[in-house]
């Protein structure tokens, strides 16, 4: 990649943003022109109730699963992790799943805690066996967080089945916006303070990228860094299951894809790791809502196919590259 | 002052080091040598706190290391380890940049920018500077990972086997660059070296260790000798003087 590639990729992104958010204001079923949002309560009420809550939600869900799945990646030493598809996401909903069962009566924010209690334990255990892996095999990580994932999953499906709550699994496993409405998102502003943090410990971030021991080399508490990147996983993975669903890809791809063309200094690059997730996010959710008007497909499903293919590319630009 | 008392250390079932003390006063360049699991290396990093030290006392300038807060310690104490395998994107300056992490956490002054232009240039990577990692060749990683140690400006710098995948040219070179850092900026250095002859022309102190042991410990003079060596390394080799430097013929 050229030097002079890099700002156009950064100018590319912030324009695609902005076109993106003025466009999910105005697709969808409900018809709303432009030119009547002043003067029409109706435009103006459907705008503020669901369309801009939703493209918020798509925004904060994007940045916040790109930066968890990059500080998986750190933490994990492994570019080829993100946590929605190696136990993180499936823990979480187990959680809510099993609170759901005992206490049917628990708010919104006591199961998004539950949920982010499990999802720390699933990724706890899961970081706990990559570590004991060995560093020559780098693929075994994440084939097995997707068998670890598997697992965790299927016991959830399991369990709802046993207790006929099927169809509650699949609104926590594929991520979708159409139900986002003012008063049901605004959980997900915390995703917001959690870019925040991974921000301001960015260069923390960046030496523990380089392993333990260049870390303890240069002072880091290493181990206060693992947990607090084990916490901030957890809570974005497990507000993005409560609030919208389990959303793939994001946290696997749009760390690599900016890693090649920014690096990995994470006190430049992180803020182009979150705008590339909420436009990539954004990016399918209005697709999601164009490929089949006036129907809509889910973004989990959208994003299946279009993170599958990004995935690809980087594996083979990689091959190429090399 | 780096004090080593009693230390010992097992992993799993095997001994890696025995009872080891070893005093090295500041200042001075000191050269670990012995034969490949000898305890060289598990040695350097106890002394940098990257294992717990399982028994006996490491303390250094009175600073016991697995009791002292480790950013205190990172601006007395710099490690390289031997193949750090950093797989970061980072470019040459920004890697050497964060040698200076333990003194302003992150926020680079005036003065740090300073010292890591100076390393580039001591390391000869200006050229190299806007480099990513992944694109350079193993001999100028390394070149790039010394800098960062250089560059975290400590009195203590614990080297291991710095000399990997270096040509002669920059072999001599560094060997050179931590004669200088002794000598000018009164460093201590501590290095594990595998090519003898480097120990003999640059260290004033040669701790040669076998099977975890210390067996002999000396200025080159007392230690490159064949009976010390052949009982180091398990053969006889002849050892000659060459402009009042010790040469070991250890190859033939």
């Amino acid at each position: 990649m050229t030097e002079a590639a890099r700002p156009g990729f950064r100018l590319l992104l912030v324009a695609g943003l902005v076109a993106l958010f003025v466009a999910s204001l105005l697709v969808g079923v409900g018809d709303l022109p432009l030119r009547r949002i002043a003067g029409d309560p109706a435009a103006l009420q459907l705008l503020l109730v669901s369309r801009l809550p939703r493209t918020l939600a798509a925004l904060l869900a994007g940045a916040g699963l790109a930066i968890a799945g990059l500080v998986l990646q750190i933490l994990a030493r492994n570019r080829f992790v993100e946590p929605v598809t190696t136990g993180t996401g499936q823990s979480a909903a187990l959680g809510i799943l099993l609170v759901t069962l005992l206490f049917p009566a628990a708010s919104i924010a006591m199961k998004t805690a539950v949920a982010t209690v499990a999802a720390l334990a699933g990724t706890s255990l899961f970081l706990a066996v990559a570590h004991r892996l060995p560093p020559t095999q780098p693929f075994l990580i994440p084939l097995f967080g997707l068998v670890y994932g598997g697992v965790v999953g299927a016991a959830a499906t399991y369990i709802a089945w046993q207790a006929d709550l099927l169809q509650f699994i699949e609104v926590w496993t594929n991520g979708e916006f159409s139900g986002v409405l003012r008063g049901r998102y605004e959980l997900l502003w915390i995703t917001a303070a959690v870019v925040a943090l991974a921000w301001w410990i960015a260069d923390r971030l960046t030496i523990a990228s380089m392993g333990r021991e260049v870390s303890v080399g240069l002072g880091l508490d290493y181990r206060r860094i693992v947990q607090l990147g084990l916490v901030m996983i957890a809570v974005v993975s497990s507000l993005c299951v409560v609030v919208v669903g389990i959303i793939p890809f994001v946290g696997l791809v749009v760390p690599n894809l900016v890693s090649r063309l920014l690096g990995d200094n994470l006190r430049r690059a992180l803020p182009w790791v979150a705008a590339a997730g909420a436009a990539l996010v954004l990016a399918c959710d209005i697709v999601g809502r164009l490929i089949r008007y006036p129907y809509e497909v889910p973004v989990g499903t959208v994003l299946g196919v279009v993170g599958a293919g990004l995935f690809l590319w980087i594996l083979f630009g990689r091959a190429a590259r090399a | 002052m780096i004090e080593i008392e009693n230390v010992s250390l097992r992993l799993q079932d095997t001994r890696i080091l025995h009872d080891i003390s070893l005093t090295l006063p500041k200042g001075g360049l000191t050269a670990l040598v012995g034969p490949n699991g000898a305890g060289k290396s598990s040695l350097l990093s106890l002394v940098a706190r990257l294992q717990p030290l399982q028994s006996g006392r490491i303390v250094v300038d009175g600073l016991p290391v697995d009791a002292t807060p480790g950013r205190q310690l990172a601006k007395r104490l710099a490690i390289l380890r031997q193949d750090p395998a950093v797989a970061a994107r980072l470019r040459v300056r920004e890697l050497v940049g964060f040698g200076r992490f333990p003194h302003g956490r992150g926020r680079l002054d005036d003065r740090d920018r300073a010292l890591i232009e100076a390393a580039l240039q001591q390391f000869g990577l200006q050229d190299l500077a806007d480099r990513f990692l992944d694109t350079l060749s193993g001999g100028q990683r390394q070149r790039a990972l010394v800098a960062m140690a250089f560059c975290q400006g400590t009195d203590y710098m614990l080297l291991d086997e710095p000399l990997n995948n270096l040509d002669m040219q920059f072999a001599r070179q560094l060997m050179r660059d931590l004669r200088k850092a002794v000598e000018e900026e009164r460093r201590t250095v501590i290095v594990v070296l595998h090519d003898i002859n480097h120990a003999a022309v640059y260290a004033d102190r040669i701790v040669a260790m076998k099977a975890g042991r210390v067996v002999a410990d000396g200025p080159p003079s007392a230690v490159l000798r064949t009976e010390v060596l052949a009982e180091v390394f398990g053969y006889p080799m002849q050892v000659v003087e060459i402009d009042g430097a010790p040469l070991v013929l250890h190859h033939r």
